[in-house]
């Protein structure tokens, strides 16, 4: 019945999620230099990433109607009552 | 032969008059349902109207002081419940009920249906929490199902605006209320579903009466949201209402705006995370350059470097080990050099044998030296030392007067002698 969506987005979350670990490592236990430079670029490169993810999308506000039996989307104009 | 009782005669008004009284107390107040119909409203506030069903109908009129508690707007077709007197108006003649109070017919129905509606599909595990997804954290395509007019939809694009100025929405017009408006709703949800973009889906309403929020307690509503394969998020009238849909829905918005603030944070919030993350992951790498640096500059100050006692200890297996294998080096160095040293020590022992005797002739010769300069030899061939009273060699005649003490050494004792006189 709750079947997952197939174009679903992980990136953003999983991506958010493994910085989150990146950084508690870095910041609890003892790890050697070249680990901690690995940790650090890996992070940054979580940081450019869900940046950019942020600002895909484009602001677009439509309305759903059905013309001749499909599914279209059409600008939105606010109506009134 | 009796003349017929003159039979009473009653005017119009009196007969009336008596109907309305046995009316009145015969019947009295009562509660009558009925399909509300010939609908008017006067000028003065006044309502009036008809209540029927299928076989009768009665007049009815609602009178603007009795209108304060009323909750709903009636309207021809509507199904009420009315409490009133029953009486006749004497004008016309007519029969009729003045309303007191006026509610929806079956609001005691409706509970009861919302009920037994909530119990099935409870039963059937629709409300159980591990059927609630989370949200996604970052919904970029949200679908709102909700009447293109009005407050609910004009609130929640003002929300969203604000929250996250570049988001992708998609409002699927419904009506919210009346006859169709569950299979709209339904239907709306089957759609944007459809789309396959949507990350999450926002169906709700603004407030209004039990009535006009029905829609949200109808089975086909709640049968869309369960099946929908996005998150859905139900927002429907205000803190207070609950409705079916809510039960159903992933998360259930107290209102409208409500609904759109829990849809998606704003995105400064989102943008000071990942600055902070970023401080963060530098911070620790500082954090550890900084530790590098402090062991680099405690070793360098560390004991071991000043304490010559651990620096001996320290270094103490070390020099064994070194001694161990320059003495093996040197063991073997020995071996091969072995025959050139002890050719070098014949050799050392003939300088040495030459050297010694050289020096025995020199001795010889300087033994013969002093034996010629030693005194005792000039004494022995008769000459002799005088020395005055301080003990000085006397030279010179000048160096004595007469009858001054003089001591004369001989090879054999010493003479004294007193200066009777001195010339050149």
């Amino acid at each position: 019945m709750k079947t997952e969506k197939k174009n679903e987005e992980p990136g953003f979350e999983a991506a958010l999620k493994l910085l989150e670990k990146i950084v508690s490592e870095m910041e609890g236990s003892e790890l050697s230099l070249d680990e901690m430079m690995a940790r650090f670029e890996e992070g940054g490169k979580l940081v450019q990433y869900c940046s950019a993810r942020l600002n895909e999308v484009e602001k677009k506000i439509e309305k759903l109607v059905q013309k001749g039996g499909k599914l279209e989307t059409v600008p939105f104009e606010a109506e009134k009552e | 032969m009796n003349t017929p009782a003159k039979p009473e005669v009653f005017s119009v008004t009196a007969i009336t008059r008596r109907i309305r009284f046995l009316l009145e107390e015969e019947i009295g107040s009562v509660w009558i349902e009925g399909e509300v119909s010939n609908f008017t409203q006067a000028g003065s506030g006044h309502i009036y109207f008809s209540l029927k069903d299928e076989n009768a109908q009665i007049k009815a009129a609602f009178f603007r002081g009795s209108q304060t508690g009323l909750k709903i707007q009636p309207a021809n077709g509507m199904q009420v419940r009315v409490q009133g007197e029953v009486t006749l108006y004497e004008k016309t003649g007519n029969c009729q009920i003045i309303v007191r109070r006026m509610e929806a017919a079956g609001a005691g129905a409706l509970q009861e249906a919302f009920e037994k509606l909530k119990a099935k599909l409870e039963a059937e595990g629709l409300f159980s929490p591990e059927r609630k997804r989370p949200l996604p954290v970052l919904p970029r395509h949200i679908g709102i199902v909700t009447s293109p007019t009005g407050a609910a939809i004009r609130d929640m694009l003002n929300v969203l605006g604000r929250r996250f100025p570049n988001l992708h929405i998609v409002i699927a017009p419904v009506r919210v209320q009346g006859e169709g408006a569950a299979a709209e709703i339904a239907a709306a949800i089957g759609d944007l579903n459809k789309l396959e973009t949507m990350d999450v889906i926002i169906a709700g309403r603004g407030g209004g009466s039990i009535e006009d929020l029905w829609a949200f307690n109808e089975e086909v509503v709640a049968r869309a949201i369960a099946a929908s394969g996005v998150p859905v998020i139900s927002a429907v009238g205000h803190e207070t209402d609950f409705t079916i849909a809510d039960f159903v829905a992933d998360l259930r918005a107290p209102t409208p705006s409500a609904a759109a603030e829990l849809v998606i944070d704003a995105k400064e919030n989102f943008e000071n995370l990942l600055v902070q993350r970023q401080r963060q992951l530098a911070r620790s790498l500082e954090t550890l350059f900084l530790k590098l640096k402090q062991r680099l500059v405690r070793a360098e100050h560390s004991y071991v470097f000043r304490e010559p006692r651990s620096l001996v200890k320290n270094y103490a297996l070390r020099v064994e080990h070194l001694d161990q294998s320059l003495r093996q080096r040197l063991l073997r160095a020995a071996q091969i050099r072995h025959q050139q040293t002890d050719a070098l020590n014949m050799r050392l022992s003939h300088l040495a044998q030459s050297v010694f005797q050289s020096n025995r002739q020199r001795v010889r010769q300087m033994d013969a030296q002093l034996r010629a300069l030693n005194p005792h030899a000039v004494l022995d061939r008769g000459y002799s030392v005088t020395r005055g009273a301080d003990g000085k060699v006397i030279r010179d005649f000048r160096q004595v007067k007469p009858g001054a003490a003089l001591a004369t050494q001989l090879a054999r004792g010493r003479v004294d002698s007193t200066v009777t006189g001195a010339q050149p």
